[in-house]
């Protein structure tokens, strides 16, 4: 692990150290363009996958009553959609995009530890496999949600619940050694003249979130393991028999659980950070509150878990404190939303997709932060709680929120990565097609929680009929317009208009500026100077 | 300046301990405000306050069992008025169903939660294991004092019993 960048040959032709030949290729490649590549496919892989179980999970909404499924494989459809969209489409994404730009962005030739980067990503198929494996299994896959409190996923889980156990230790081990590598890269292998605060927002903001990762993984991972014990070992941490108490469960979950809420939006703040500058042909407003902003909504993080408990018989002095801390969130965030709009302010702006997905997002980001803060009220969140309401709210957070800042970021550094510009028309027809049917699936769903419509219920009362109708297709179409997106991808993959070194003319930043379209498979072999 | 990945690797450690040491920090913390309504413990010659007869709070009991346990538990006194400062006595009745012998143990819990530190019992069936042979019935007493520093909003109280089996297997 030598820290130390040594040119040994002063040669100028690298690109004749090229990839080597055939699938083993993508085994044992320790290079960070093909682990970046190879973690956006899987990504895209459990975006569908995860969608296809949203799908049933609409289907069976389409109509009070069951028609579709039972309600236990309906539960399993509800978990197993909320752990593989979290675990395997969002985060892996991000890591795809940071193991592709980190070391362009900063001036590096690679990540600091590619052995271990070849190793981070391979765990993961093993982990979705075991966790997709779960749901051929007598008495099914988990049905517990995907938060699987205990008892039900102690007491009452199903067999299979060990082997989910084995892919959550999986998945974090993958996460951990991704985020040190990752902190490595950042911290040691900068370019010269590269300091920190010159340093991309992208870069800054997965430098935070990898510092939230390799903080709150393992506290999941203890959680999962306390499960485990609990389930056959004879422990009673979560078990009052034994003088253990299931309350606390729901404490150590939402320690992890709300960190990991940043982690899945801090480096979409990046992405958005990147684009809006060169579209709007302005630098950036406030970079450095944007790095201080990106900072303290890390540590607040850490401080407000219990929001997320308010139902659980907080005595008032705790609901009071969380309430008060979780919006005060709200602060850096409206700072970030600000420093965007104040960047657009008086810029000759154009509307390709990177930038229509780019704006998308600060839209809609900031309608699921609104809900969000009705949400943080304690009071009112007592009527909220466990509804449509918050189901709306993650998903304008996780969906129009973190899904469309990955989506903007693939159109906007495609051309870079391929060479090949995408198709434009193609992609505002993905844009416009995604954004109406994504409102039409989650708008309503605002509606009937706060008529009261409880979540992961496969059956419902006749008053919510038509706004789960209206929701459903919205979904149907949403889902399809992510299979014309991959059509997209792969077509800008296998070619199209040759993109210039560039990109964009308002693009700036070292992979930009100093690399061609596509970038040699070894770039920065010889670090930039960076001014 | 270099950052070493190893003593990186240390933070994931420490934050794995630290997913443990949350157990009795909560613990602590809950002993400390009362938050999940775990009730105090004190030797009948620790009740010196004088009671208050100004004041009157009612005092609830529930009584269950979880399943597994083939027991009927009931308290033999729904309600009661009672004093600050006071020690109070109530009755529970447990039966078993089953033809074995049986090993169950009471987890208390009161409710609302910032009652529980001043919740005191001087005797109590829920401080040991309970046996019970085959088809017996057994009454069981439990001796209790409510502080008088209880705060004046709390007007009633309501106290739960859990039994839950502790047969192994």
């Amino acid at each position: 692990m030598s820290t130390e960048i040594t040119h040994d040959t002063a040669h100028d032709e690298h690109d004749h150290h090229g990839p080597a030949k055939g699938l083993m290729r993508w085994v044992t490649t320790t290079n960070h363009k093909d682990i970046g590549t190879l973690y956006l496919w899987l990504s895209f892989i459990m975006l569908l996958y995860g969608g296809a179980m949203a799908m049933v999970i609409r289907l069976e909404l389409f109509q009070p009553g069951l028609q579709f499924v039972e309600p236990h494989f309906f539960n399993q459809m509800t978990t197993m959609h909320g752990l593989v969209m979290v675990f395997g489409a969002i985060m892996p994404a991000f890591v795809g995009l940071a193991n592709w730009l980190v070391p362009m962005m900063i001036g590096a030739p690679d990540m600091a530890l590619p052995r271990m980067n070849n190793w981070s990503f391979w765990i993961l198929p093993f982990a979705f496999a075991i966790l997709a494996s779960t749901s051929f299994m007598e008495g099914g896959g988990p049905a517990f949600g995907w938060t699987f409190y205990a008892p039900l996923s102690t007491t009452y889980g199903p067999d299979s619940t060990d082997f989910f156990i084995f892919a959550v230790h999986l998945m974090g081990i993958s996460s951990v050694m991704g985020s040190i590598n990752i902190i490595a890269t950042i911290l040691n292998m900068r370019a010269p003249g590269m300091t920190l605060m010159k340093m991309p927002l992208f870069v800054w903001t997965w430098l935070i979130t990898a510092y939230l990762l390799i903080a709150v993984m393992p506290v999941l991972a203890g959680a999962v393991t306390m499960m485990l014990t609990d389930r056959h070992f004879g422990t009673s941490f979560f078990d009052a028999a034994g003088g253990g108490d299931p309350v606390m469960f729901q404490h150590i979950f939402w320690f992890f659980g709300h960190p990991e809420v940043y982690i899945m939006i801090l480096p979409a703040f990046g992405v958005i950070s990147a684009i809006v500058p060169t579209f709007a042909r302005k630098p950036l407003f406030g970079y450095s509150s944007m790095v201080y902003a990106s900072a303290s909504i890390a540590i607040l993080s850490f401080m407000v878990w219990a929001h997320h408990m308010f139902t659980t018989g907080m005595p008032v002095a705790g609901e009071l404190y969380f309430m008060y801390a979780t919006i005060l969130i709200s602060v850096p965030t409206g700072v970030k939303v600000f420093n965007w709009v104040t960047t657009m302010w008086k810029g000759s702006m154009t509307f390709e997709t990177p930038m229509l997905f780019a704006l998308g997002f600060i839209v809609m980001f900031t309608i699921g932060g609104f809900s969000g803060l009705m949400l943080g009220v304690a009071p009112v969140d007592t009527q909220y709680h466990d509804t449509y309401f918050v189901v709306a709210h993650f998903h304008y957070v996780l969906v129009t929120g973190a899904l469309y800042s990955i989506i903007a970021a693939f159109y906007y550094w495609v051309p870079k990565w391929t060479g090949h510009m995408y198709d434009e028309t193609l992609g505002k027809i993905h844009f416009w097609w995604s954004t109406i049917a994504v409102n039409v699936l989650f708008f309503p769903q605002h509606f009937v929680g706060l008529a009261g419509m409880p979540r992961r219920i496969p059956d419902y009362s006749l008053q919510f009929a038509e706004f789960n109708q209206i929701s459903s297709i919205g979904g149907f179409a949403f889902g399809l317009a992510q299979i014309f997106f991959l059509y997209i991808v792969i077509k800008t993959i296998k070619g199209g208009v040759k993109a210039t070194d560039k990109v964009w003319e308002g693009a700036t930043g070292l992979e930009f500026e100093e690399l061609p379209s596509p970038p040699p498979y070894h770039s920065f072999t010889q670090a930039p100077q960076v001014k | 300046m270099k950052t070493s990945p190893l003593k990186l690797a240390l933070i994931p450690v420490l934050m794995f301990g630290f997913g443990f040491a949350m157990v009795p920090l909560y613990d602590v913390i809950c002993d400390i405000t009362g938050l999940n309504g775990k009730t105090g413990r004190i030797q009948a010659a620790e009740i010196t306050d004088p009671v208050d007869r100004s004041r009157t709070i009612e005092v609830r009991f529930l009584a269950n069992t979880s399943s597994g346990l083939p027991w009927h538990f009931e308290p033999l006194v729904k309600k009661m008025e009672i004093h600050p400062g006071q020690v109070y006595e109530a009755m529970y009745r447990v039966r078993s169903t089953s033809k074995d012998k049986t090993l169950g143990q009471a987890i208390p819990s009161v409710s609302p939660g910032t009652a529980a530190e001043h919740f005191n019992k001087t005797e109590c069936f829920c401080f040991t294991q309970q046996a019970l042979e085959g088809y017996e019935t057994r009454d069981m007493p439990l001796r209790f004092v409510v502080g008088r520093d209880i705060s004046d909003k709390i007007e009633q109280i309501t106290l739960s019993y859990t039994f839950f089996s502790q047969d192994q297997g």
